[in-house]
This record gives C-alpha cells, sequence and structure tokens, in this order.
C-alpha cells in the first residue's frame, strides 16, 4: 500500500530515518531544521523500532554520539544546520579517519556567522570540500524536492555503509520547510547484533561469545608510514565514489548553447527559467548536479562541447562555480555566477534577466 | 638467550601470589616510570575479568597519555576525540544497554576541553562509568597546567606557580558531579599504596557493575602521580602526590546510592 502524505522537507527527513531502520538519532535544536527531531520525539520509535532519539547538549556532543553510535555498527544520523555543522566538523573528520559509515543533514541556513535563520546554500565549500582537518572526502547528495528528502536517508545510510565514510545530506532552508507530495517509504526493520556483527565484522560492539581478537576503531596512527598508507586507503575509497557514484539530472542539455548549472532549491528555479527560455526560443539547458561530490564534471564537460557559456545559479556568493569552472576546463568558455544571499531566494525572472544579460554580454543574444 | 630462573620452583596455580591480570595484554606500556596509569590500567583488566565482563566491554579512549590505553587491555575500544569520550559512551550505551560501557579519561580531556560533555552525560544519568585521572598536570603534551592544577604548583604554563588571580582554582570534578541527580556513585581513590589499590580497585569493580546493571552513572576518580611533568622521582612524587594532593583532594566515596537499595530505576 503506498503511503502519500502532503509534508514538509524536515519532517520527511525523520520519517526516513524511522522508516528506513536507522538505530539511533542524536541532535540538537537549530533553525530551520528543529522539526526533524520534533518529528521523531513525536513519533516516539524507541516504542515500535527500538530506535533511539536523544537531544544532546550541543553539536559537539550530536556528532560525537554519532561517533560512537558508529562505532559499534549502527545506523546512525543527525541533522543540523550551518552553524551547527561548524560544530561538527571536528567530528566528521574523526568520522572519516576512523572510517565510520553515518548520515549527516545540513539543512543550511545563511552566514558567515551567526547569519541568518533563513535558506541559503553557502555550506558548500563546508560540506563538500571538507570542512574538518586533514585528507578526507565525503559523499554529499543535494536533494531538491521533499520526495528527495526521503529517498535520501536511506541512500546515504548505503553509501556510508558501502564506504565506511560519513555520508551527507546538503540540504537548504526551503526544501527543509516546504510542503509537498510525498511517498514514503515502507518500514524496514532494523538489523540485530547478529546482523551487524555479521555485515560489520569491525565494529566494537563487544568481543561477544565468538570473536577472539579485539576490535579497536580509531584514527590514530602515530607512525608516519602507516599514517600514510591510510590516507592511500581512503583515497582509492574517494577515487571509487568519483568512478561509481556520481549522480546527475539533465534538462534540455543536449542542443543548449547556455547551461545553468543548479542544486538543490536553485535548480527548482533553474527548471523555471529554462522552460521560459526555452518557450522563448533561446537555447538553455540545466545541469543539476545531485552529488556535489561526487561532483559531475564529465556531464559538464560534455555540454562544454557545445555550449557558449554556464551560469552557475547559487544561493550564495558563488561556490560550486569553481567546480564547474574546472569541469568545463577550458578558459575561453565563459563561467558567470549568479544568486542572491542573505535568505532571499532568486526568483525565476531574477534568473532569466540575469541569463539574458550573461548571453548579451557573450555574444548568444 | 634462555633466562636464568630466579627461584628454581615451578610455578603453578597454588603457589603464585602475583600474576598479571588475563586481560592485561602482554605489551610494553608507554607510560614513564612512577606513572599511576599502569596501575590503574591492571585494575580495569581485573576488574572486567572479575565480573566476566570481557565479551560485553567496550572501553572509550581520551586523548592524551592513556590515548593508547587500546594497546595494553584486551577488550573492544573505541578511541575518542578530545574530551568527548562521555558522549561516545552515552550513545553506545544506549544503543547496546546490555554492554559494559566505561571511559578512561585525564584531567585536560575530562575537566577542560570535554567538561560538558562530562557534565551533561552526567546529568542525564547515562548508564556509563568513567574512570578519571587526575594527576593535576598535562602529561602528553608537556606539563602544562591543568584544572585540577594545584595552588602554587609549578607548570610549563605557570612557571611561577598557579595563582587564584590568573588561572582560577583547583577544579574538584567530582564533587560538583556529585550534586547532579543523574549521578549514583562517585568516588575518590587513590592508588599509592597497595591498601590504596585495593579500594581502588573495589572502586573501578563497582562503577563497573553499575554500567552492566544500568544502575545510572557512576564516576571513579584516581588521584595519580605524573612524576615526569611534576619533575620528581617516582618514590617523591608519591610522597608528593599524598601530601598535596590528597589535602585539595580528599579520597573517599562522595556519593552512592546504588548501595542503599535506593538503585535508580532506568
Amino acid at each position: 500500500m503506498e503511503d502519500i502524505k502532503l509534508m514538509k522537507g524536515n519532517e520527511v527527513l525523520a520519517y526516513a530515518a524511522v522508516r528506513c531502520g536507522a538505530d539511533g538519532y542524536f541532535g540538537y535544536p537549530i533553525t530551520p531544521q528543529s522539526e526533524v527531531l520534533e518529528t521523531l520525539t513525536e513519533l516516539r520509535p524507541w516504542e515500535t523500532t527500538g530506535m533511539v532519539v536523544l537531544q544532546a547538549e550541543s553539536e559537539v556532543a550530536s556528532i560525537n554520539m554519532v561517533y560512537g553510535g558508529a562505532s559499534v555498527g549502527k545506523r546512525v544520523l543527525t541533522s543540523t544546520s550551518s552553524p551547527g555543522l561548524s560544530l561538527m566538523c571536528e567530528g566528521l573528520s574523526y568520522l572519516a579517519g576512523a572510517e565510520l559509515p553515518c548520515v549527516v543533514i545540513d539543512v543550511s541556513r545563511g552566514g558567515p556567522g551567526l547569519g541568518t535563520i533563513q535558506a541559503s546554500q553557502a555550506d558548500y565549500f563546508q560540506v563538500v570540500k571538507g570542512g574538518g582537518h586533514g585528507d578526507y572526502r565525503m559523499p554529499v547528495l543535494a536533494p531538491n524536492s521533499v520526495q528527495e528528502m526521503n529517498d535520501f536517508v536511506d541512500l546515504a545510510f548505503e553509501l556510508a555503509f558501502k564506504y565506511l565514510n560519513p555520508a551527507m545530506i546538503l540540504a537548504d532552508g526551503v526544501i527543509g520547510q516546504m510542503m509537498e507530495k510525498v511517498r514514503l517509504s515502507p518500514q524496514k526493520p532494523r538489523r540485530t547484533e547478529e546482523e551487524i556483527r555479521k555485515e560489520c565484522p569491525w565494529a566494537a560492539i563487544g568481543k561477544g561469545a565468538h570473536r577472539k581478537e579485539r576490535n579497536i576503531v580509531t584514527s590514530c596512527y602515530i607512525d608516519p608510514e602507516t599514517m600514510e598508507r591510510h590516507n592511500h586507503k581512503l583515497q582509492a575509497k574517494y577515487e571509487r565514489m568519483e568512478r561509481e557514484e556520481v549522480r546527475v539530472e539533465e534538462m534540455e542539455v543536449s542542443d543548449a548553447e547556455y547551461i545553468l548549472v543548479a542544486y538543490g532549491a536553485s535548480s527548482r528555479i533553474c527548471a523555471k527559467v529554462v522552460e521560459d527560455a526555452r518557450a522563448a526560443g533561446l537555447k538553455v539547458g540545466l545541469i543539476r548536479p545531485i552529488t556535489l561530490f561526487p561532483f559531475p564534471s564529465e556531464a559538464i564537460r560534455r555540454a562544454a562541447q557545445h555550449a557558449k557559456g554556464f551560469l552557475s545559479v547559487e544561493l550564495s556568493m558563488g561556490q560550486m562555480i569553481e567546480d564547474v569552472r574546472m569541469a568545463v576546463g577550458n578558459a575561453e568558455i565563459p563561467v558567470q555566477h549568479f544568486g542572491r544571499t542573505g535568505g532571499i531566494i532568486h526568483s525565476p525572472r531574477e534568473v532569466y534577466e540575469a541569463l539574458k544579460q550573461f548571453m548579451t554580454e557573450t555574444g548568444g543574444l | 638467550m634462555a633466562e636464568t630462573p630466579i627461584f628454581e620452583i615451578a610455578e603453578t596455580d597454588a603457589n603464585r601470589v602475583y600474576d598479571r591480570p588475563r586481560l592485561l595484554l602482554d605489551a610494553t606500556m608507554h607510560y614513564c616510570p612512577g606513572c599511576s596509569h599502569g596501575t590503574v590500567h591492571k585494575l580495569v583488566a581485573e576488574a572486567i575479568d572479575d565480573l566476566g565482563a570481557e565479551d560485553k566491554a567496550i572501553g572509550i579512549t581520551p586523548v592524551g597519555c592513556a590515548a593508547f590505553l587500546y594497546n595494553y587491555i584486551d577488550i573492544d575500544w573505541i578511541q575518542a576525540s578530545h574530551g568527548r569520550a562521555p558522549s561516545v559512551a552515552t550513545a553506545v550505551k544506549r544503543l547496546c544497554t546490555n554492554k559494559l560501557v566505561f571511559t578512561y579519561q585525564g584531567d585536560g580531556d575530562l575537566a577542560a576541553i570535554g567538561t560538558a560533555e562530562a557534565i551533561h552525560a552526567a546529568n542525564r544519568g547515562d548508564n556509563i562509568a568513567i574512570i578519571f585521572i587526575n594527576n593535576a598536570i598535562y602529561g602528553m603534551t608537556g606539563g602544562q597546567m591543568a584544572p585540577t592544577t594545584l595552588l602554587g604548583m609549578k607548570t610549563a604554563t605557570t612557571p611561577m606557580g598557579r595563582t587564584p588571580e590568573l588561572n582560577g582554582y583547583p577544579f574538584k570534578v567530582a564533587d560538583m558531579l556529585a550534586l547532579l541527580d543523574g549521578v549514583t556513585y562517585v568516588t575518590r581513590q587513590s592508588v599509592n599504596s597497595p591498601a590504596n589499590v585495593r579500594r581502588a580497585k573495589k572502586a573501578i569493580k563497582k562503577a563497573f557493575e553499575n554500567s552492566i546493571n544500568n544502575k545510572g552513572f557512576s564516576f571513579v576518580e584516581i588521584v595519580a602521580t605524573c612524576n615526569s611533568g611534576w619533575k620528581l622521582s617516582p618514590v617523591a612524587a608519591n610522597r608528593w602526590m599524598e601530601e598535596n594532593m590528597h589535602a585539595t583532594y580528599p579520597l573517599g566515596d562522595l556519593k552512592d546510592t546504588t548501595s542503599v537499595g535506593a538503585a535508580v530505576e532506568k
């Protein structure tokens, strides 16, 4: 039986967490994603699936609780918003270094500093390029609908356990707060301790009756040779992600002369811009990265073979544009940024005007 | 090279009076001679074995001298980031309620950078045990002031001695935690003499039992030596601890609601 509801993105994250068989959620309230923890405490999954839900004293504690849960092989997650994610970055680095699977959701807001509680996409650098110290990467999923808020929780866990690495969902205040129709996933059972021992033989869940060797979860490698070997091992995982995990959505790209590149809420706005432009006879397309790491460089490079220009449309001062430029890889092809910040959401008309001006300046109109 | 036995007597279960605990691994410890960590590690290993908890023990190690504790005791370990071991333990215990979950932390880790995590784990009444090594100094980074450094004590960052005007007062963590309702057992011990080693072991065992039986939050402070950091010989450090540390941090139980039938039901 299909379970179709009209819901907020943040509420759906909570439902999706319970239904994908998560063992624990640890979080600290912060706008604009506090509904995740609120919805979870309303759902009371500890009475049904046995999932633990705990309000921590800070984001520092939350991420280290996630570290603890992941260390014993459990499916654990947290969610936060920009300033909270800054506090979690040390923990993310430890999780990546210790090769622990978990899901971390950033429903981002405007910054820097305390910034604003309104939606923004200014956390791209922090989330996609690491945020914490050391050589590490995380797969980053960028939902642009409430349905994807549902679908990406389970997908993020799948990636996290496939690669033994934290997986991020980078949403924004728009996707978190808006209501849309959503098809909720069916309830999956939580894994038993036996299943965890089988799937995660590395988990420090206690030696148990059968395991003789102790398990140690650590990111500490004092010997330089060992540390370097460990870094190469991590790097090999990230390279495999780049080969196997790129997800991208393309719209009207095949004959496009101008390409909009946008993710999350901004990509929804840009889809409307492409429709309007096409109706006016302009050859405009949209490339929407679904994974921000690994970045869909190949799709952009392909489009660059026939495009006259790229407009990176972000709710920030321009961060993803650096990856777009690198992917285009041709200084002759102009790559420009457009976007509102501070919690202001650009309208399709604003983007359309910016696109037309860009086309005029670069000889495309 | 064959070792020359000191006594020509075959070792048997009947004549053995002292042995390496079964769970203490046969590894050379990295601690300085005279450091209390080695003794406390031994007690931790013995307590786990006495409780038959080898299979369900999950220890969380700190950042500091005891970071490599996982090399010495044969159970599962999780290495936490600096000060965050109580948060890690909270999640582990809530997700695995039938396990023995404990952290082992020094005074820099627990009483400085990780104060918030320790207090909140205690206040939530999480069913974990914390072994807190208080040697009044940062050992691993080379002898800087800790929150627990005594007034007048010279360290690398208080070369003229700690003054309250500049650095405040020795932080009495155990006394503070004892005030919290979620906390069921708080004790302060030391391993300066055979009698105190026995008392410390009893305390550690009790704290571990509390975790296994989900009887709330237990805190065992061990007033410890750091003779390298204190720049004293092992014997002089032990004496200095008895004369100075035990005066500021008096030994004994500060709180115990688990022995009197007042077990916290969780």
